[in-house]
């Protein structure tokens, strides 16, 4: 079997759906939607080194790498918060981070 | 020289009512004092030279006040003698009771207050007296019921004085709805509002007829009975005179000098002013002599019982004014205004008199807490039996002769017509009532044993006075020196600033009648009054009362003698008799007491309906319909659609992702399946 495109494709569009439903379906931790939103930056990586590939053009892998230099910085700054949100309200509880409700 | 009468006492409220912060208590006194003194000296300049002197009367036009259509109000200054007459009156009184409450009020920590009111109320009732058109007088009418209310409220912590002044204030309305009315009819029968205008064409207007309600009714009746209901209300005339009792609430200087001498005979003066539209309606004057009549009787009995010795004399008020429309309503219109004139002497010295006991007494009002204080305060003892000897019509003095003339001249209208002769029959009992509630006055209050050596004081003095103090440090100083009254209380005279008005006024109640007598009422009347006032042809009040049987003219006498015995029987000689006599008629004499069941009758009639719509409007009406369906009823559905579109915000991070996921897809979607078409 060959893999082509289309393989790349279907994996990155699972990764994604895993994130979204990740960030959507968990209620338990916080840490696990920093987790999920590393997911969709990886499955958006995956389609531009795909596509990248495909079509010969090298901008798509340089472009994936600086968005996962983009994506540490955010994963650490996420933690950061996460950290300081944790000393200052004893908790990551998803349900106990509803302070926005109207 | 008329204007500076007019407009001293303006310059002296203005002056203390807004610069009485400033200027302190004292410098207020001092120049309202002596302003309305200058104004005094000077309305006696006017009086003599016009009443005797004859200098001509005039009406000054000051300036346009306003025109609208053919309605033209100017400012004027109308002098006449019946002005002139007016003018003294109110000045003197006024500048007395200016001077006495200097006295009276000296531990008040708002005096400028008092004096700038007195000073406004002085102001309001010469624009009155000099009014030229009734749109002016109107202005004054309601300046002196503005003064009047603010004052019978000076002591606004007390609920009792807030309640007497709305009451006063009330029942003011009434009677001059009537009176605006009236005014409107005569601006519609004769196009214009000044008297001038108004008088020339009064005779051309005698048997007109207007058409309203589905029938046609004399004008001139109608106007002047409108016209008339004013002067009842000002005039606290029989149906309308609840609120002159209740205004005693007031401080007495207050009552001395508006609700004796010189407010409440506004309307009086009114209708004098008045007369040559009266004349042209004997129907209207039949009523006035009714309900002068009436009042006279009324009045007088109910005086008979009170025990509170501003209200027998606020009563004697009443009642005397019941004379003045007596003489007024047979057309002796002359006998009216001495009457007042003279009135206004031994009323207002009654009543600063009354002040000077309960200052004595330390704001002891009841005439059962007092007794035996001729020794005590002997000068306003003798001022007081001069004010009642004056009142009840001794010989010779003031009361004597305009009293009896009134008198006199009712049984010789009475000739003519039957209201009279009721009017004859009422003011001869109510002669006789006056003497007798006016002596139980003098003895109860100064005769017989002191009966405020075992009463308790205090409690009295709490609810009347304490409250009257906003100065705590006045008001502990006050307590220290009547704690030591509390045991020993020792009524003592008062100090000579009040003692003076007393004199004056006395000097006045024993020989204002004697002095003014021929001009008034006698030969030199045409020459006094000139064209003041209006006498019809076929008026010949003033030559009939003297051809009269001598019966009728010692019948005062007689029963003012009458009144005197029975009183000095009652509570000099034999105090158990009046207490016989009311435990045996009882129900007559809690008739009286209540004053015939007026103040329960109206609260019946008026007050509590007048409560129950409101209630129904503000419960029914306004809570119930409009607030409910509008700006309620408007809120609480927002705030339905709002707590229902709340529930969206539920704070959580992955339901606000979600949504944003929802609505990316249905965007793509749309654009997508759009894009294809």
């Amino acid at each position: 079997m060959i893999i082509g495109l289309e393989h790349y494709l279907i994996v990155a569009a699972v990764l994604f759906t895993l994130g979204v439903a990740g960030i959507i379906l968990n209620r338990k931790n916080i840490i696990v939607i920093l987790m999920s939103v590393e997911l969709i930056l990886l499955s958006v990586n995956l389609n531009f080194v795909a596509f990248s590939a495909q079509l010969h053009d090298l901008t798509g892998q340089i472009f994936a790498l600086f968005i996962l230099t983009v994506a540490a910085a955010e994963a650490a700054i996420g933690l950061a918060i996460l950290v300081t949100y944790f000393r200052n309200r004893g908790t990551i509880a998803v349900e106990d981070i509803n302070m926005m409700k109207g | 020289m008329y204007s500076a009468i007019v407009f001293l006492p303006l310059l002296g409220f203005l002056i203390a009512g807004l610069f009485g912060r400033q200027i302190g208590a004292r410098a207020s006194e001092l120049v309202t004092t002596t302003l309305l003194v200058t104004c005094a000296l000077l309305s006696w300049v006017v009086f003599i030279s016009i009443g005797f002197g004859h200098a001509p009367a005039s009406a000054p036009v000051l300036g346009n006040w306003m025109t609208s259509g053919t309605l033209k109000v100017d400012w004027a200054l109308r002098v006449d003698t019946l002005t002139a007459v007016m003018l003294v009156v109110v000045t003197t009184v006024s500048s007395l009771v200016h001077l006495y409450s200097i006295g009276y009020m000296h531990e008040d920590p708002s005096r400028p207050r008092f004096f700038a009111y007195l000073s406004l109320f002085t102001f309001a009732m010469l624009m009155l007296v000099t009014a030229d058109n009734l749109v002016q007088m109107f202005f004054g009418w309601e300046g002196v019921g503005l003064a009047s209310y603010l004052l019978i409220g000076f002591w606004y912590e007390k609920p009792s004085a807030c309640a007497a002044a709305i009451k006063a204030f009330v029942v003011n309305r009434v009677g001059d709805f009537g009176f605006a009315l009236g005014i409107f009819l005569v601006f519609l029968l004769t196009g214009s509002v000044s008297f001038d205008t108004i008088f020339a064409a009064a005779p051309g207007l005698a048997h007109k007829t207007l058409h309203v309600f589905g029938g046609d009714w004399d004008a001139m009746t109608i106007t002047c009975l409108l016209l008339f209901m004013g002067a009842m209300g000002k005039s606290a005339q029989f149906l309308l005179h609840t609120w002159l009792p209740d205004a005693m609430e007031g401080p007495t200087p207050v009552s001395a000098l508006i609700h004796a001498a010189t407010m409440v005979t506004a309307g009086v003066f009114m209708v004098a002013r008045l007369s040559p539209l009266f004349e042209q309606s004997p129907e209207a004057l039949t009523v006035v002599t009714i309900v002068g009549a009436t009042t006279a009787f009324f009045a007088a009995t109910v005086g008979l019982v009170q025990n509170d010795i501003k209200r027998v004399i606020a009563y004697s008020t009443c009642s005397q004014l019941g004379y003045m429309f007596v003489a007024l309503g047979i057309g002796g219109y002359s006998l009216g205004i001495f009457h007042l004139f003279t009135h206004a002497f031994f009323k207002a010295l009654l009543f600063l008199g009354a002040g000077s006991v309960i200052h004595a007494m330390h704001h002891e009002q009841d005439m059962r807490n007092m007794g035996g204080l001729a020794k005590k305060i002997p000068i306003t003892f003798w001022c007081m039996t001069f004010g009642t000897l004056a009142l009840t019509g001794f010989p010779l003095t003031a009361g004597y002769f305009s009293k009896d003339a009134i008198i006199e001249a009712s049984y010789a209208a009475g000739l003519h017509g039957q209201a009279a002769t009721y009017a004859f029959v009422m003011v001869v009992i109510a002669a006789g009532l006056t003497s007798f509630y006016s002596w139980r006055l003098v003895f109860m209050t100064f005769f017989g044993k002191p009966r405020w050596a075992e009463t308790g004081h205090e409690a009295a003095h709490g609810d009347t006075h304490a409250t009257t103090h906003a100065d705590p440090h006045a008001h502990s100083d006050d307590h220290a020196a009547h704690d030591d009254h509390h045991h020993a209380l020792d009524p003592h005279e008062s100090p000579r600033v009040m003692l003076i008005p007393l004199y004056i006024l006395s000097i006045g109640a024993i020989f204002a009648g004697l002095a003014f007598k021929d001009a008034f009422i006698g030969h030199d009347g045409a020459e006094f009054w000139r064209a003041s006032l209006y006498f019809g042809p076929e008026n010949h009040i003033l030559h009939e009362m003297h051809e009269i049987p001598e019966w009728v003219g010692l019948l005062p006498f007689f029963m003012m003698l009458g009144g005197f015995i029975v009183s000095a029987w009652f509570y000099v000689f034999s105090p158990e008799t009046p207490v016989r006599l009311a435990a045996r008629f009882q129900p007559v004499y809690q008739f009286l007491l209540n004053k015939w069941y007026f103040d329960e009758l109206y609260d019946f009639l008026f007050v509590r309906p007048a409560f129950w719509l409101g209630r129904l409007f503000w419960k029914g009406g306004d809570v119930g319909i409009i607030d409910r369906l509008g700006p309620d009823g408007i809120a609480s559905r927002v705030l339905d659609g709002t707590s229902w579109v709340v529930r969206l915000q539920t704070g959580y991070i992955y339901n606000y992702a979600f949504a944003m996921l929802i609505g990316l897809a249905a965007i793509i979607t749309w654009y997508l399946v759009g894009g294809v078409r």
